[in-house]
Parts: structure tokens; sequence; C-alpha cells
């Protein structure tokens, strides 16, 4: 027999129904453990690693291009080699990891806080003011997010000194796709709104007079955050990848603190001489990074939207 | 539907007046066009001179409408870093896009639409499990690293395809050059085309397989399997059929979006079309090219929209009646 009342707050946690799904499905426990390390990896790289593969004068030219260490001519110390410059690939990715996961979680912050309240001023006031943000968002969801970006960053290339540039890189980046993506996250946000203004705690609400500002901060905003929540467990997912293909084709972030996407932009020019971990391991930590978070969405979209498959 | 269509069509130019509109800002007002023109040893007086011959002391009206009639007319400057017309150069690599678009599509449409009907009539057989599951990591992987991986493999470790190029070119008339006339063009654009292409079959897949399992459930399936009509033609003359609205806006959005992702694939294999173009007009800042890009990119994306509204005439006939009542 469970007692209800002597139960803690982690009693609670563990007795719940998104618990119990949890656990049960190993796939997302996988991922989540999978994932966790990685943050954890990419945030704590200077406790974990005593390499500082982006400081210029650590690196030694003598240990350029070692294969990993089960590889002959491999050495344990290298565990996955290195690159042309001596850096060691298992510290690059560590450190380039913690690039792609801030500019991927900056940017949907970005997204989230530009698309949430367009979305909830679009869903309950409707008419005109709904027309014209669901119109731009219209327009800018036929263009894929990833010309967006390249078109902002482009422009802000161009109208910068390089070594200005340079320095502004990262930020311009989370910018440029945070702009790109907003676009989703409104009109999820949008279509709670508009069923929620319906409901009689809103018309409540109008009755004693609260000011609209305040109704949609307290009685709207929490009542639509949460699928909006959901899909940006996605979106991060996207983001990082659209980070790492702007970073590959040379316009993200500058080869001085490089993502996963500038390793592998690096790596791929050793490919045909048979340096192949030098681009393939990021790659590989990129492509299980986003499959991960992909699945943990995944999984919680279906848990929390049982209508949506 | 003679409305709708006008109507249709006014949307499509507002669009393109706003994407010129920004084109636009983006010549004149980002970086100073002068400075980008000129050598370093060029006088004041002579850059006003310049700037007096280009009209750029006109007002903004007066030059937002010749920057639009330049554009109608295909002319949209001198690129600053090729120092040759940017007309000249997209029309020059506009082929090559355009042919590695054309092939993936048809991959995508063929693969897309056989596995998505697979997968959605035969939902447990073994092999729907298998693709299922692969077109989850198939979204995972981001363009340029399944490029990678394919020049890798088959280009690298096995030698069989080359990596880069579109092999050898055939004039045609009318200055459209085709690398789909030679061997060595078609073994060119394999790996670019199946790269450009995995994403969107997989996207096509889902699509499709969710759609036919919902019209399998319907009644008028039910009714026709109960008339005893032959399941080939259920599954593809009715059930398929309804499929196909959603599938068209998807690969029509599709087919624009392959543009946009053509930049990565041809950077990863060096070909030679307007994707590369942009991605380097991108790194050395050159305005005119971008802009270019811009408009001639926004223009194939609203001719595109425009064909899938009116081919929502052609396979939907319940709009066709609605117009005429």
């Amino acid at each position: 027999m469970r007692k209800e009342q002597t139960l803690t707050w982690w009693g609670r946690f563990v007795d719940h129904d998104v618990t119990y799904s949890f656990l049960h499905s190993p796939v997302t426990v996988i991922a989540s453990i999978v994932t966790v390390l990685m943050i954890i990896a990419a945030f704590c790289a200077p406790v974990l690693t005593s390499y500082t593969p982006f400081v210029p004068g650590s690196l030694n030219l003598l240990d350029a291009f070692m294969p990993p260490a089960w590889e002959p001519g491999g050495v344990s110390e290298h565990f996955l080699g290195t690159d042309g410059q001596g850096r060691d690939i298992l510290a690059a990715i560590m450190y380039g990891t913690q690039v792609s996961l801030t500019v991927g979680l900056l940017s949907v912050l970005l997204s989230i806080a530009i698309g949430i309240p367009l979305g909830i001023i679009a869903g309950y006031n409707g008419g005109w003011v709904d027309t014209a943000i669901m119109r731009i968002a219209d327009i800018q969801l036929t263009i894929p997010p990833i010309l967006i970006a390249l078109m902002i960053d482009g422009v802000t290339r161009t109208s910068l000194s390089s070594e200005v540039h340079e320095l502004v890189a990262i930020p311009v980046l989370i910018v440029s796709i945070g702009l790109a993506s907003w676009p989703q996250y409104a009109r999820i946000t949008r279509s709670g709104a508009m069923v929620e203004r319906r409901k009689d705690y809103i018309a409540a609400a109008q009755l004693i007079q609260t000011p609209t500002a305040l109704i949609l901060l307290r009685h709207i905003f929490p009542n639509v955050v949460g699928p909006t929540l959901i899909v940006a467990t996605i979106g991060v997912a996207v983001a990082i990848i659209i980070e790492a293909t702007l970073s590959f084709l040379g316009v993200g972030v500058p080869p001085t603190t490089p993502s996963l996407g500038t390793l592998i932009r690096i790596g791929n020019n050793f490919l045909f001489s048979g340096e192949w971990w030098i681009t393939l391991f990021p790659a590989f930590t990129l492509v299980v990074l986003v499959l991960s978070v992909n699945l943990i969405g995944d999984w919680l979209r279906d848990t929390f939207n049982p209508k949506l498959r | 539907m003679v409305n709708f269509i006008l109507n249709r069509i006014l949307q499509s130019a507002i669009v393109m007046f706003v994407v010129a509109l920004i084109s636009f800002f983006l010549f004149n007002f980002v970086g100073d066009p002068i400075s980008n023109m000129v050598g370093q040893e060029t006088t004041v007086h002579d850059m006003n001179a310049l700037r007096e011959r280009l009209g750029l002391n006109d007002s903004v009206i007066v030059q937002f409408g010749r920057f639009i009639l330049d554009a109608l007319n295909g002319n949209f400057g001198i690129s600053y870093r090729l120092q040759r017309p940017v007309d000249e150069l997209i029309s020059e690599r506009m082929p090559a896009t355009l042919e590695l678009v054309f092939v993936s599509a048809v991959i995508a449409m063929v693969l897309g639409v056989a596995g998505g009907l697979f997968t959605g009539l035969k939902r447990d057989h073994w092999l729907s499990k298998i693709i299922l599951t692969s077109s989850l990591v198939g979204v995972s992987l981001p363009t340029f690293i399944i490029g990678i991986l394919l020049i890798y493999i088959f280009a690298v470790k096995f030698n069989w395809l080359p990596s880069f190029g579109r092999g050898e070119v055939v004039d045609l008339k009318g200055g459209w050059s085709t690398g789909l006339l030679t061997v060595s063009g078609w073994k060119a654009i394999i790996l670019p085309s199946i790269t450009l292409a995995l994403y969107q079959t997989t996207l096509i897949l889902r699509i499709i397989r969710s759609e036919m399992l919902e019209v399998m459930r319907t009644d008028f399936i039910k009714f026709a399997r109960a008339r005893g009509l032959k399941s080939r033609d259920i599954n593809y003359g009715h059930a398929l059929k309804n499929t196909l609205i959603p599938v068209i806006t998807v690969a029509g959005l599709q087919i624009g979006s392959l543009i946009a992702f053509s930049i990565i694939t041809e950077t990863v294999f060096q070909w030679p079309g307007m994707g590369s173009l942009f991605i380097q007009a991108v790194q050395f800042a050159d305005v005119p090219v971008m802009s270019a890009y811009l408009v001639l990119v926004a223009f194939f994306f609203v001719i595109i929209n425009l064909i899938v509204d009116l081919l929502y005439f052609v396979v939907d006939p319940r709009l066709r009646s609605e117009i005429k009542n």
C-alpha cells in the first residue's frame, strides 16, 4: 500500500508517469546518459584534459598526424590521435563540443524569446496583428533557416572589419540561427494561445479588468509554454546541425575557437592523404550528439502529446 | 479559379518586391560599393565622379526603381571579387546546380514514394522496421557529413567514383553545359546527388507512410475491399491518390530547399554550381553576387510555390468543384 501524503518530492518523482515511461524506454535512457556525459565532457574539458588544443604555444609540431592509439604508430597519450598541428583530437573534440552546445542552446533560447511573445500576441489578439505576424512567419518558413543564417552572417561579415568580425563571430552566429528559426515556435505558441483565450478563466480575468499584459504573462504564457519547450529540444539538435554546417562552410565560428563543424572542415583537407581520424572522430561526435538530442526530443513529444505520432 | 490564380500571383509579386528591397539595401548600404570597386590609388575626385556616374547620388527611391528595372533585365552589376558581370557568372553556373537538383529530386521522389508505400502498406514487415530506423538516423546526419562519408568510402577507400567536379561537360545550344551526356558526367553526379537527396528521401518517405496508414483506415478503402477490388487497384488507384496533397506540398517546398542545400553539397564535392559561387561570395563579402543569388533563389521559391498551388487543382477534385460553385 502506498501512502500518498507521506511521499516526499523524490518519492513523487519516482512514482510519476513520466518517470515510468522514461525508465521503460531504454533508447531514451541511453540517449540521455550519452547526452549528459557529452555535456559534462564539454564543459569540464579544462579539468578533464591537460591539453590546451587552442593555445598555439602549447602545441608541438613533432606530435603532428599521430594516428589513434590502436593503430600502428599511435600512442596512448593521444588516444584519438593528433591533427596537422599536433593538437590532441580528443581534447579538440571536447572543446569543440562546448562551442557547438553553447551556440545551439543560446540560439534556441533566442528563437524562443522571439517566437513565444510574438505567438502569444498573435494568438490572443487575432485580427490584423495575427495576420501580419503569421504572414511574416509563413514567408520566412518557406526559406530554409540555413540560407537566412548564411545571409545574416554574410551581411555582418561585409559591414565589419575582419578583426572585429572574428571577435563577434560566435554572438553573430547565435543571432543568425536564432533569427532564422523563430517562426515555428511562434506557430505552436499561437495555436495554444488561440485555444486558451476562449476559456472561462481568461474571460474572468478580463472581466475584473486585469491588464492585458498581465493576462498574457500570468495566464496565457504558463499554459502554452510546455509544447513549445518540447519542440525546442529538437530545435537544439537542428541548431547544432546548422551551426556545424555554417562552420563547415567556413562562415561560422573562426578557427581560433573551433566548433565541431570547424574541426570537420579542418580535417576534411586531410581525408585524401589517409588521415581519416582528424575529420571522422569530430563527425562521429556530432552525429551521436544530434541523434541523442533527437531521440530525447522524440520521446518528450510522444510522452507529453499522445495525439502526435 | 482565375481569381485564385491572380491572388496567388499578387502574393508572389509582394514577396518578390520585399526580397528585392532587402537585396537592394544589402547592395547599397552594406559597406561602400565605391570603395569596393576602385583600387587604392583612386583620388577622391574620381570616386565622386564614379559615384555620380553610377547614380549613387540620386534619391533612394530613384535608385530602387533603377535596381528593379536592372534586375528585370537580369543585370545585377559586377562582382567585386571576379570583376565580371554577375548575370554572366550565374548563368554559367546555373546548369550545374539545376542538373544536380533535378537528379536529386528524382532520386528523392522515387525512393521516398517507394519506401513510404512499402512501410505504409506492410508496417510490420522486418524491412519496414529497418527502413524506418535508418530514416531516423538519416535525419540526424548533417548533409555535409553524408558527403564526407560517401567520399571517404567510394572515392578514397575504393576509388570507384570521383570526389569532385562534374566530369566531362558537353556544351549545348543556348549556353547550357550538361554533364548528363557523358559517362564521366554521370559518374560524377552519383555521389553529390545521393548526398543531396538523402534527407529529402527520408522526409517524403515518412509523410507518405503516415498518410498511407491514415488513408487505409478510412471507410472508402474498406468499402473498396468489400466490393472485391484487387489490392493493387486499391493501394495505387485509391489510397496513393489520396495521399498526394501533403506529398505535393512537401515535395514542392523540398525542391526549394534542395536549391538552398545544394550550397553545402556543392562545397563538399567542389561542384561548380551557383551554391559554391554564393558561398565564396559570402566569404569574400562579394555583395552583388550575394544579392543576385538571393533574388534568384527567392524567384525559384515563388515559382515553385505557385506551381504547387496550381497542382492542388489538378489532384483535388473537391477544390475544382468548390471554385465552380
